[in-house]
This record gives C-alpha cells, structure tokens and sequence, in this order.
C-alpha cells in the first residue's frame, strides 16, 4: 500500500478577499449541479457559481472573487457558521481548485471543517474584533496582506502584532506535516482487528 | 474536559453509551478511532473514494458493512426514461462498475429497494439502535431516530471507512432538546424541528449531538421521529438522536435485515438499555412546548427562518447584530418577499412533496388527506415523489397514488426529486415552492427558485389553494 504524504501547510502570506455574509453554505459554494463530476478537479470554475455569474449568464462584476484585485488572493474572509449545509467535500475542492489555502471566519460548520483540513485548506476561526480588524484593512487598502503561521497558531494582517488562534492539535500537526489521515488509521489495523473479534 | 465527558461510570446520556461503546483506540492527543457499523454509499460522494482505494492499491475492508443505492441523481419520472444528463448517467453507472468490482451491495434503478439512502436504511431494518451510521451525506442524522449515533462524513472519510471500517473523531458535546406536552391537530414533526432550529439557528447545535427528548417526542411515531433527527444538521448538529423504546422495537421487528429469533430477543433486552440515564448531564439544553406549537413555514434561505403559518415576517431591521439584520435583508431581497407583512397568502408556483425529511408512508397519508376529494389549483404544479421503491408501492396499494392524480399532482418514482435538483425536476428562476425538504438555500431547488419548507399538510394545503395556507383550515376533509 501507498499512502502519499500530501503538501504540507507552515506559513503563508498572501492577499485576500472577502465574503462578509453569514452562514454561506456548501450549495453556495458549489451548487449541485457540478456535483455529477467523478473526480475531484476542474471545480475551481465553478466555485459560487451562481453568485459569480448573472442570471443572463455574463459575469457579476461586483462580485468579490471577480474583481480584478481578487487575483492572486489565496485567503477568503467569510462570515460566520461558514459551510454549513450538505456535507459535499466539493466544497473545499472547490474553493482549492479556485486558488485559496484558508478560510477566515468567525467561526465554521462542522463537516465542512474537517473536509477544508483534510484538503490542505486551513480553517481559522477569530474573534468579532480581529475579524472587524481585517475587513477595515481590507476597505482602506485592497493590496493589504494576511501572514498565517500555522505551526505558532497565529495570523496577522501584515506589519501589525500576531493574534492567536486555536486549531485542533491532531488537525495541525497532519497538515504541518503533509500526514494523510488514512496512513495513521491503516496504522492501526491491528487495534481494529481486536476490536472486531471482541465484537463479532 | 467536563466530569461529563471523562466520568464513565457515573449516570451516562444515550450518545456517551453508544460513543464509547465504538472506541476502538483513543491515545492522548488524537482524537478517537471510532468503529462503523453502517456505512451507507450513494452516488455524489463515492467514486473519489473509490478512485483512492484503487490508487492506493487498497482492499475495502467490511464489505459486509456497507449498502450502496442510487437517489440524488437519478430521473423520476414515470418508467425511468433515459438518464438524459450524460454527467449524471457516468456517476451511476461508475457507482455500478465499483460496486461491481469491490463486491459492495447495490440496490440500483432496477432494484425493488431502491430509494433515496436515509429512507431504505430503516426500511430494510439495516439501521438499529445503538450502530455508529455513516454516510457521505449530511442527512445521515435521520438514523438517530432509532438510537443510533450516525453523521454525514466528506468523500475523505468515506474512503477511510471503506479501507479500515473507522473513523478519527473527536468527541462531540451533546445538547438535549426538549420537547413536552402535546402536540395540537394538524402540527406534526416538522414543525417541531422547523421550530427548535427557528429558536437555536441554524449554527445553534454546532460541535453537538441533540438527543431528542420529553413527551411529545416519545408520543412521535418512527417516521416523524426520523422527520425530526433529519433537520438535526439544520441546526449545525453533528447528530441527532431518540432513544430506542417499544416503537422503535415494535417498527424493526421483521423486516429483513433486523435479527430473529432469540438474536432477536437478545437484541432488544440490550437496546433497552440505550436510555440517558437519571442524573447524566448534558452540555447545553433547550426546551420547547408543544401544546403552543402551530404548523410552521420558512420564508428566507436558510432553515433557521422559520415563522408559524400564521404570522408575520420579521420587521426590516430585526436583529441582534449588523450582520443578522443584513443576513435578514438580503434574504427578503432574493425571496422576493415584504417584511413584516403576513406569510399566509403568499403566492406559491410549485410543490415538493418528498425527499428524505418526508416522503414516508406518514408522510404521503397526510398529504392525501387534503388532496382527497379536492384540486391542484391552476397554475400550481405539484410532484409527490415517495422516499422508496417500497413507499411507492405500499402508496399505490392504499390507493394514494390515485388521489395524488385526480387531484391533478404528478406521481413519480421514488428518488431525492426536487429536494437537490440534480435530475431536471426543479424550479425556474423567481418560482415559489413549498417543499417539505429540508434546506431552502439559495438555489436548492433551481437557479433562482424560492423555496418554503413546510411539512407535508402544510405543502398539500398550499397545493389545492396556490398559496401559503394554515392547513388546519382545511382539515376534516373536503367541502
Ligand atoms: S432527499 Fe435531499 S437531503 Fe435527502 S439525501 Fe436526497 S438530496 Fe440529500
């Protein structure tokens, strides 16, 4: 068996864009009909489909990822309750086709969280006023810049003091260290091989 | 950590008894290896993880474990005409070929078990209380209903489980809702779970498994309770659950895969034991009256706006926060609708009477109810789609496909429909629907479509009368 480590996530730097509006679920970020794909690439075209273009079909300029100075960003700043909905893993497909490596949010929807880790999309969850912070920033100039610091569990709008954040230990050191999930449970085969005789 | 958490012989909740009862290892600083013993596949969120298995060179471990059916992307219509999306014919027939090549039961189109995952998991009686449930799908929470800790999982996790049958999961909290008293006529358990998610929004339950708890849930019979465990994630649940009692038991015994005989016996003398026990402490509680519950509607896009039949919307410039108020604006704004005007009344050019939260026989008698000697009115179209191949034919045995007909509704093959609009039955832009489905984001239903979730008396009153209506006006039959 092969279990491929993955890129691992330590720093980054990079600009961003913004989302403010709460609660934006998965049939947002990908809308359903781009779910009867069968492997994992090319979503990043359709990542908020629906939102991205006119119902007539041509492009929403106003529209936060279509803006010319959205290019390049690969951190979004979201709303709170960010991905809730349907469980669909296209989500974060989605949002890492299209270029983005973290999510800043007030705080997240279960699933989708632990769907955006396992693709090397990093979930950071901050407070009202840091988050109030960033969206004041990012009116004033929007070349600002976000540096993250995962394995020191901080993030900073550049050039200003480093605020914490939490993330789950386990979660962190796999993406720190590229360590797939799958490799640690195949790890302990021998704990489930007990565990199903005692349970037959 | 909470004494909750960590005091394992003191009194214990239903979720800490089934949790550690599928611990298979947990080591300081990682979270737990949690055995499944239902893993459920559908077609959306399982060929990327079989392409892992293959990549990897992986064998799938239980087999014996996992059931595969087809519903999100499959046609409705009448006799299954052609699967006419060629994106979507290559998902099901590569769900096919997979099934086929890792020897993984299917119950496919042409199967008499067909139907939408949560819906032939406890029909077959493959759901029992006390099993961890997994699906690549976030309603996997219906299964609650019958005491069983199961989630929705991402693609990631569904191969995970394919390959070594666990999962890594840190402990949830639980949050006990509940509901007491007596429900009054023509309020059923939707409008429970629309009300409890209306109360604690739709991030409310975050990090939590709900269990269910208090009179009127017990007075709920299997089907609502599987209503009520559905829209958990709703709430941002990572569960829902009821603990097991003479219905459950009553509603498993002999269907097929529930055991028999003294396996059977042994079985329920275990499940009896799935109870909260006296003094066990929950993290969070929330409670609900019942007797002052009436039938309830959304009117924004998400489940957390939810308002009785008879009320108002919200007031322009309701709510807490700068972002609630623009949250509320802008959804008025894409629902086309008035604030604090009334919702009864309100225009409707569709309804959805199925998916997973309620296309059950329950379900498809109440709405029959109302259709019963009564119209489609003009200009509304309206599909019943049963959650089942089962369903469907129970239906037509009791004669409702007809009353669904006369009354001027189409009568389709059982499937997820409207609910996702991945199968060309959906909304066109502007339309208003009231659907019994769970999510009324925007789009859901079809680019641009409005959707109102209501339970299904409440959706086949707007049917025959082309507007919101509180059902309970045309109760006990037609005039
Ligand atoms: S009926 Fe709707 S919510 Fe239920 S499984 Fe199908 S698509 Fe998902």
């Amino acid at each position: 068996m092969k279990i491929e480590a993955k890129d691992p996530f330590t720093t980054l730097a990079a600009t961003f864009v913004v989302l403010p509006a709460d609660n934006v679920d998965t049939d947002q970020i990908i809308p359903a009909r781009f779910l009867k794909v069968t492997d994992k690439k090319g979503l990043g075209d359709s990542v908020f489909a629906d939102w991205r273009r006119l119902p007539d079909g041509s492009v929403n300029t106003d529209f936060p990822l279509n803006r010319p100075d959205a290019k390049g960003a690969q951190i979004l700043v979201a709303g709170q309750n960010f991905g809730c909905g349907s469980s669909r893993e296209h989500a974060p497909w989605a949002l890492v086709g299209w270029g983005l490596r973290a999510i800043i949010a007030p705080s997240f929807a279960d699933i989708f969280k632990g769907n955006a880790m396992k693709n090397g999309l990093l979930p950071i969850a901050v407070d009202a006023a840091f988050h109030a912070r960033i969206l004041e920033a990012r009116r004033a100039d929007p070349a600002a810049r976000i540096a993250v610091d995962l394995p020191a569990q901080t993030v900073a709008l550049e050039g200003q003091p480093p605020v914490r954040f939490e993330i789950d230990p386990f979660a962190k050191e796999c993406l720190v260290h590229g360590i797939d999930e799958l490799g640690y449970l195949l790890e302990r085969s021998a704990d489930i091989d007990r565990y199903e005789a005692k349970h037959a | 950590m909470s004494d909750s958490q960590t005091d394992r012989t003191g009194p214990r909740t239903l979720f800490e008894k089934v949790w550690s009862e599928h611990i298979v290892r947990e080591d300081a600083g990682a979270p737990a290896v949690l055995y499944v013993d239902l893993h459920l596949v559908h077609e959306v969120t399982s060929p990327q993880a079989f392409d892992g298995l293959r990549a990897r060179g992986l064998k799938f471990r239980r087999t014996d474990r996992t059931v595969a059916t087809m519903d999100h992307s499959t046609p409705t219509l009448p006799r299954r005409l052609a699967v006419v999306d060629p994106q979507a014919a290559a998902q099901l027939a590569k769900l096919k070929a997979n099934c086929a090549e890792f020897g993984v039961t299917l119950y496919d189109l042409d199967s008499a078990e067909q139907g939408i995952v949560h819906v032939i998991g406890p029909e077959l009686g493959v759901t029992q209380p006390g099993c961890t449930i997994v699906c690549g799908d976030s309603h996997t929470s219906t299964h609650g209903a019958f005491g069983a800790l199961a989630f929705g999982i991402g693609t990631s996790e569904v191969e995970h489980v394919m390959a070594t049958q666990c999962l890594l999961q840190s402990r949830p909290k639980t949050l006990e809702v509940r509901v007491d008293g007596k429900l009054p006529a023509g309020v059923g358990a939707k409008d429970i779970i629309l009300a409890v998610i209306a109360k604690i929004g739709t991030g409310g339950a975050t990090g939590h498994v709900i269990e269910y708890r208090g009179t009127a849930i017990e007075a709920l019979g299997m089907e609502e309770r599987m209503t009520v465990c559905n829209m958990s994630i709703e709430a941002g649940a990572r569960a829902g659950m009821i603990a097991p009692d003479e219905t459950t038991f009553e509603w498993l015994e002999g269907r097929r895969f529930a055991p028999k005989g003294d396996a059977w016996t042994a079985a329920v003398a275990k499940w009896k034991t799935l109870k909260t026990d006296p003094g066990a402490k929950f993290d969070a509680s929330v409670s609900l009256d019942a007797n002052t519950l009436a039938p309830m509607i959304t009117y924004g896009t998400n489940p957390g706006m939810g308002i009785p039949v008879t009320g108002n919307l919200p007031a322009a410039g309701t709510g807490e926060t700068a972002s609630d108020r623009a949250a509320l604006a802008k959804a008025l704004d894409y629902m086309g609708l008035t604030a604090g005007a009334p919702i009864a009344g309100q225009r409707v050019d569709v309804v959805f009477i199925g998916s997973c939260t309620n296309s059950r026989m329950g379900d498809l008698r109440s709405a029959a109810s109302v259709f019963k000697g009564r119209k489609v009115a003009p200009n509304v179209r309206v599909l019943v789609v049963p959650g089942s191949k089962a369903v469907k034919r129970q239906a037509e045995a009791e004669g409702l496909d007809v009353v669904f007909k006369d009354a001027g509704a189409e009568w389709r093959e059982s499937g997820c429909s409207m609910c996702i609009a991945m199968n060309g039955d959906q909304l066109s832009p502007g339309q208003y629907a009231v659907s019994t489905s769970n999510r009324n984001f925007e789009g859901r239903q079809g680019r641009g479509g409005r959707t109102l979730l209501a339970s299904p008396l409440t959706a086949a009153a707007a049917a025959v009368t082309g507007k919101v209506t509180d059902p309970r006006t045309l109760m006990g039959g037609a005039t």
